[in-house]
């Protein structure tokens, strides 16, 4: 694992938290995932020696928690919330809209490599629906207008890059 | 009748213009001032005023606080652990994204009260994965407390210590049920517990005597304190005592958040008066009081019985706008008060659809472990989206029906009652739109529907 020194001790600082080390297996997988930008498989292991368990009880914690991804995705992570108070406001056409505007489909990466969209499920923004999270960011209120812009500014500024 | 004002108490500095979410701004509006007074208290005081306010939760069960508090084990020896449960993730509800992120020093005096308050040895905030601003509010917030001797080591000089940690979780909407969020707490799958033995209060966190709390209420406590418990009870009514906040989404003018007191406003007011109504040249059609799980009411439906007002038992015949927002008249009527998610629906809406984008949901979010909500959850998906985008018949509402039928009371946790209760109440009350919805699907739709599922 070649992990950045950041993250090392932020790892090393957060198993302080808990009593018990275990308790730091998602932590840890936020911190590695935010590194390396998903987890890799050899992750699995390398948590698990230094939590003292076993790879397995790695593992099924990956599997289980819809924010742990075990391949690399685009650049940017758009994540439209699917539930329903953001659907009755037209979440479905904002979600298509993103994918049309990146040629792309609900959980591919975008043939440029710079996003990837998702359908989440409710994101507790619900009187502000139509809700879109990218990356660490919350836009409300985003119809098809407002997510042609979003769009519009994710390429802005990967043509800067 | 208008509706009444809005009475702030948890929300009192939300949206406020120059309110920032640092301690300087909190102290200057007498914050921690509640929790230096508290330590000067015994805790069994402090845990007798929350008794006395009659506070239920309200992350979503109603369940009293001060009985919560009383069911802690306090004689195992065992350290006593605190978990605020920020996970806020029933559809529908988004108060306390708010609170945290606006005003994170009131939540985290909350905490630190009810901590002293109930001898906590360690207490642990579980934000939700998808909140990561909130997160790093939250532990800026705690580390300018730490500082400033709120939190940690001999908090205001005394000889109570006790800290704060943040804990994300990671996208998984059991882990509000509260042994689900133990469960990740502890690093494994968030597979809720078996009740009995295992209830936090005794067998919680590492098997310690646990306190799980919502983020408004935890705020609760510290208002409780600062005013006294008499006083608490005397806002809202009888039983439901205190402020509310009601998170109101879908089709009206102004959706949002508003605190009421609890009780005090009728389902028609909130939103008529205060929402501004329908979309223009729209009806009402159908309403969600509490959360996505939360049984459905239908626009033009009366609900009749006797209930009791003081002493007395009297009828009531009320519309859907006449029910009062509060945990026992919504639990009268058949349905809850939940999280106070508020979900309205208008005539534009097909029910099946709803339904069919509920039931995405729930067979999304079932963790698996119980056969009837894992099974049950996907079949009951798989039918309404199979009636949207396949082909549907009618006999499938009686199909969904059974399906539904089978799941509650068979499982570990409540998900099987959430996950069974849009589909049954969507069906007992709009079971012709599910009946004739082959025929209706054919018919051109009205531009202004939306896609849901």
């Amino acid at each position: 694992m070649n992990l950045k020194p950041d993250t090392l001790s932020k790892i090393d600082e957060v198993i302080t938290h808990y009593p018990v080390k275990r308790s730091a297996t998602l932590p840890l997988l936020h911190l590695i995932q935010e590194d390396v930008g998903y987890i890799p498989e050899k992750a699995e292991e390398w948590i698990a020696a230094k939590l003292e368990i076993e790879p397995i009880n790695v593992y099924e914690v990956i599997s289980f928690y819809p924010m742990f991804r075990r391949k690399p995705i685009g650049r940017r992570h758009v994540k439209v919330c699917r539930t329903l108070s953001c659907a009755l406001m037209g979440g479905y056409k904002t979600c298509e809209q993103f994918e049309n505007e990146f040629n792309t489909h609900r959980g591919e990466v975008s043939p440029d490599g710079e996003v990837t969209i998702e359908f989440v499920e409710c994101l507790a923004s619900c009187g502000t629906a139509p809700v879109v999270l990218i990356d660490d960011d919350l836009h409300e209120k985003v119809d098809c207008a407002k997510a042609k812009q979003l769009a519009d500014q994710i390429k802005a500024e990967a043509k800067k890059r | 009748m208008a509706a009444p004002a809005q009475r702030r108490i948890i929300f009192q500095h939300i949206d406020e213009a120059g309110y920032t979410n640092d301690l300087a701004c909190y102290q200057k509006h007498g914050g921690y001032e509640v929790l230096k007074k508290s330590v000067t208290r015994k805790p069994e005081e402090l845990i007798d005023e929350v008794k006395k306010s009659g506070l239920r939760g309200r992350g979503g069960a109603g369940f009293p606080c001060g009985v919560k508090w009383g069911l802690v084990d306090r004689k195992s020896g065992k350290p006593i652990y605190l978990i605020v449960n920020a996970d806020e993730s029933e559809p529908g509800t988004f108060k306390d994204r708010y609170i945290m992120h606006q005003d994170p020093h009131q939540l985290i005096e909350g905490t630190m009260i009810s901590c002293f308050a109930n001898n906590v040895k360690q207490a642990y905030i579980y934000i939700r994965g998808e909140m990561p601003h909130g997160a790093r509010i939250l532990e800026k917030a705690i580390a300018e407390a730490r500082a400033a001797g709120f939190v940690g080591k001999n908090i205001l000089g005394t000889n109570y210590s006790c800290d704060i940690f943040v804990h994300r979780g990671a996208g998984a909407y059991i882990c509000g049920e509260e042994t689900g969020l133990i469960e990740s707490l502890e690093g494994k799958r968030a597979n809720p517990r078996i009740k009995p033995p295992y209830f936090p209060a005794v067998l919680g966190l590492y098997q310690c005597p646990t306190i799980v709390n919502n983020v408004e209420t935890l705020c609760h406590v510290k208002y409780i304190i600062e005013h006294g418990g008499a006083e608490f009870a005397k806002i809202g009514t009888p039983g439901n005592t205190g402020t509310r906040i009601y998170c109101v989404s879908g089709h009206v003018q102004r959706p949002g958040y508003f605190e009421f007191e609890c009780g005090k406003i009728t389902m028609g007011q909130l939103l008529n008066d205060v929402c501004g109504g329908p979309l223009p040249g729209r009806k009402f059609k159908a309403v969600i009081p509490g959360g996505s799980s939360a049984k459905i009411m239908r626009f033009g439906e009366r609900y009749k019985g006797k209930r009791k007002v003081g002493a007395e038992m009297v009828d009531y015949d009320w519309a859907v706008e006449d029910v009062p927002m509060d945990f026992d008249s919504l639990g009268m009527i058949g349905t809850m008060g939940g999280s106070g998610g508020v979900i309205v629906m208008d005539d534009t809406v097909n029910m099946v659809e709803a339904l069919a984008n509920i039931n995405a949901f729930y067979s999304h979010e079932s963790c698996g472990q119980c056969t009837p909500c894992r099974e049950g959850s996907l079949w009951m998906k798989k039918i309404t989206t199979r009636m949207v985008h396949g082909a549907a018949r009618a006999e499938d509402a009686a199909l969904l029906k059974s399906v539904a039928d089978q799941i509650p009371g068979r499982t570990i946790c409540a998900f099987g009652e959430a996950c069974s209760w849009p589909t049954q109440s969507f069906i007992a009350k709009f079971g012709d739109e599910f009946k004739n919805y082959h025929e209706t699907k054919q018919a051109p739709k009205s531009t202004a529907a939306q896609p849901l599922v």
